[in-house]
C-alpha cells in the first residue's frame, strides 16, 4: 500500500512518542532504584531501616531458592483470585438482580450505603472468631471490601444506559431479560471493566489486611513477620511482590477489556 | 381510501409529585393507507407523547385508538440508536431477534434492503464506520425488516447537519414510498414537513389540541428535494407559518 509522506510522518511521530514514553518510564524507575541504592551504599540513608534494591533482590532470591516465596506467593494469589472472582460474579449478579427488581433496590439502598462506608477492618477480629484464623477469614474480609463497591458501581452503570436505545427495545416489545441481554450488559462492559480494576486494589487491601490479622502465611504475613523481627529487607521485598501482583492483575483485566470491547 | 389508523378523542395526563401535566387533549384524526403525515408543533407540546401512544409504549388517559387489523407499527427515533457493539447486520436484525421472528425469508429481506440501499458492503462492519446519513438508513432498515404497516418517525433527522438532513430526508422518503409504507412524522422543520407530507397536522402548545390540518397539494409532486421547488411551496409555508407563529410568541 502506498502511504503519503505526511502519513508516514504522522506514523513516525506516533511511534516516536510511544518510544519516548516507554524509555522515560524505564529511566524513571531505574533512576529511582539507582538513587536509592547509592544513597544506602554511601550511608546517606540507613540501609538497616530503608533497605536497598540490591538487598531486596537478594532477599527475594533467597526466598525463591528456599521455596518460601512460592508458598507465600501462592497462598496470597489463591486468596486474591478467589476473593476477586467471587466479588466480580456476586457483584455482577446482585447488581443484575437489583436492576431487575427496582423495588428491592429501593428497600435495601440505605443498608448498602451504610455497609459501604463502614470500615470493614473493624469486622476483622469478629471474622476470626466466626471463621477461624485461616484463609476463609482472609477471603471473606477481601470480599466484604470489594463486593459492596462493585454492586454500587455496576448498578450505577446499568442505570445510565441510553434511554433512547431503551425506548427502541421497548418498541420492539422487548422484555426485561431482552433489555438486560441486548442493552444493559453489553452497554456496561466499560463500567464492569473499570469496576474490576477498582476491585483489584480493593481485593489486595482486603487480603493483606486479612493476612495481617490472621498471620500464618502469605505476603502480608511476610511483611508483618519482617516488621516483628525488624528485617526491613523482608518488609520491602514483600511490598515489591505486591506491586508485581497488582500490576499483573491489572494487565489481565486490561487484556479482558480489549477482548470484550473490540468493536471500538 | 382506507383508514389504517383512527384516533378518537385521545388525551394524556402525566402524573408526578409536582402535579398533573396535561400533555395532549382530545386529539382526533385519521390516517389513510399510504399517506405521509407530518405533525408540527412547538417544543414540549406533546408530539412524542402522541407517537408513544400510537406505538403502544404509553397508555392514553382517555380516548380510543383503532388500528386496522392491529397491523404492526415501526418506530424510528430522534437518534439512530444503533448499538455500537453490534455489526450493521446484527443491528438490523435486532428487532426480529427480540420478536423471535428470524426466518430465512426475513434474513433474505434484510440482505435485500441493505443491498438495495447501498449498505451491502458494510453488513459486517460496526456502526462507527458509518456516516450520519448511512446510520439513519440503517435505522430505517431495522424498522422496515419488521415489515410494519405504519412507520412513526420522531424528528428522525434532527441530529444531522443541514446538508445531510436534506439528503437523508430524501432517501428516507423514497424508501418509505418504494416499500409502500404509511408514515407519521414529527418535525420542527416546517419546510421539511411541506416537502414530504401529504397532510400536515398543526398542534397548539401544551396541552396539544389540533389547531388545523392542511392537505398539501404540490404540482409535479416527486421527492422532497424537488418538491421544495414547487410553486405552491412558499404559499404553504406562509400559510402554515402564521399558524405556528401565533403560539410561538
Ligand atoms: N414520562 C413523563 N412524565 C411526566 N411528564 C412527561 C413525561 N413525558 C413527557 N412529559 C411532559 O409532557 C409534555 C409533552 O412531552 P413530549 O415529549 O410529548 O413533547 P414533544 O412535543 O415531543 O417535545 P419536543 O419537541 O421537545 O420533543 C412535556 O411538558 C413533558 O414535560
Ligand atoms: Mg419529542
Amino acid at each position: 500500500m502506498h502511504l503519503s509522506n505526511e502519513q508516514k510522518d504522522y506514523i513516525r511521530r506516533i511511534r516516536f512518542k510511544k518510544r519516548f514514553v516507554l524509555v522515560s518510564q524505564i529511566i524513571l524507575g531505574f533512576t529511582f532504584l539507582l538513587t536509592w541504592e547509592l544513597c544506602s551504599k554511601y550511608k546517606i540513608i540507613n540501609s538497616f531501616i530503608f533497605s536497598s534494591p540490591l538487598l531486596c533482590f537478594k532477599t527475594i532470591w533467597e526466598l525463591l531458592i528456599t521455596g518460601e516465596l512460592l508458598t507465600h506467593f501462592s497462598a496470597t494469589m489463591i486468596e486474591i483470585v478467589i476473593a476477586f472472582v467471587l466479588g466480580a460474579f456476586l457483584g455482577l449478579g446482585i447488581a443484575i438482580l437489583l436492576y431487575l427488581v427496582p423495588i428491592l433496590n429501593k428497600i435495601i439502598d440505605p443498608y448498602l450505603t451504610m455497609i459501604n462506608s463502614l470500615p470493614k477492618v473493624a469486622l476483622g477480629p469478629m471474622l476470626i472468631i466466626w471463621c477461624g484464623a485461616n484463609n476463609k477469614t482472609i477471603i471473606f474480609m477481601a470480599l466484604l471490601i470489594n463486593l459492596i463497591v462493585s454492586i454500587l458501581t455496576i448498578l450505577n452503570g446499568f442505570k445510565n444506559a441510553d434511554k433512547i436505545k431503551l425506548k427502541l427495545l421497548n418498541s420492539f416489545g422487548a422484555n426485561k431479560i431482552d433489555i438486560m441481554r441486548y442493552l444493559i450488559l453489553p452497554g456496561s462492559i466499560g463500567t464492569i471493566m473499570s469496576t474490576l480494576k477498582l476491585n483489584i486494589s480493593m481485593t489486595l487491601i482486603g487480603v493483606i489486611m486479612g493476612e495481617f490479622l490472621v498471620s500464618k502465611r502469605g505476603i502480608g504475613y511476610l511483611i508483618i513477620y519482617g516488621t516483628q523481627v525488624f528485617n526491613l529487607n523482608l518488609v520491602i521485598s514483600g511490598i515489591f511482590i505486591l506491586l508485581f501482583i497488582s500490576y499483573l492483575m491489572f494487565i489481565i483485566v486490561s487484556l479482558a477489556e480489549k477482548f470484550f470491547c473490540k468493536y471500538k | 381510501m382506507n383508514n389504517l389508523l383512527k384516533i378518537e378523542k385521545i388525551s394524556k395526563n402525566y402524573h408526578s409529585q409536582q402535579g398533573e401535566i396535561e400533555a395532549i387533549k382530545n386529539l382526533s384524526f385519521d390516517v389513510n393507507e399510504g399517506e405521509f403525515i407530518a405533525i408540527v408543533g412547538s417544543s414540549g407540546c406533546g408530539k412524542s407523547t402522541l407517537l408513544n401512544i400510537i406505538a403502544g409504549l404509553e397508555k392514553q388517559s382517555s380516548g380510543t385508538l383503532k388500528i386496522k387489523d392491529s397491523k404492526s407499527i415501526g418506530y424510528m427515533l430522534q437518534q439512530d440508536a444503533l448499538f455500537p457493539w453490534l455489526t450493521i447486520k446484527e443491528n438490523v436484525l435486532l428487532g426480529l431477534k427480540i420478536q423471535k421472528k428470524v426466518t430465512n425469508d426475513k434474513l433474505a429481506y434484510a440482505d435485500y434492503l441493505l443491498d438495495s440501499y447501498n449498505l451491502g458492503e458494510f453488513k459486517n462492519k460496526y456502526p462507527s464506520c458509518l456516516s450520519g446519513g448511512m446510520r439513519q438508513r440503517v435505522a430505517l432498515i431495522r424498522t422496515l425488516v419488521l415489515n410494519p404497516e405504519i412507520i412513526l418517525l420522531d424528528e428522525p433527522f434532527s441530529a444531522l447537519d443541514y446538508q445531510t438532513r436534506l439528503a437523508v430526508s430524501d432517501d428516507v422518503y423514497k424508501i418509505i414510498k418504494k416499500e409502500k409504507k404509511t408514515a407519521i412524522m414529527v418535525t420542527h422543520d416546517l419546510a421539511e414537513a411541506i416537502s414530504m407530507a401529504d397532510k400536515i397536522i398543526v398542534l397548539t402548545k401544551r396541552p396539544a389540541i389540533i389547531k388545523k390540518i392542511y392537505d398539501i397539494n404540490l404540482t409535479n409532486k416527486s421527492n422532497p428535494i424537488e418538491n421544495r421547488k414547487a410553486k405552491e411551496f412558499a404559499y404553504y409555508y406562509d400559510l402554515i407559518w402564521k399558524d405556528i407563529d401565533a403560539f410561538v410568541k
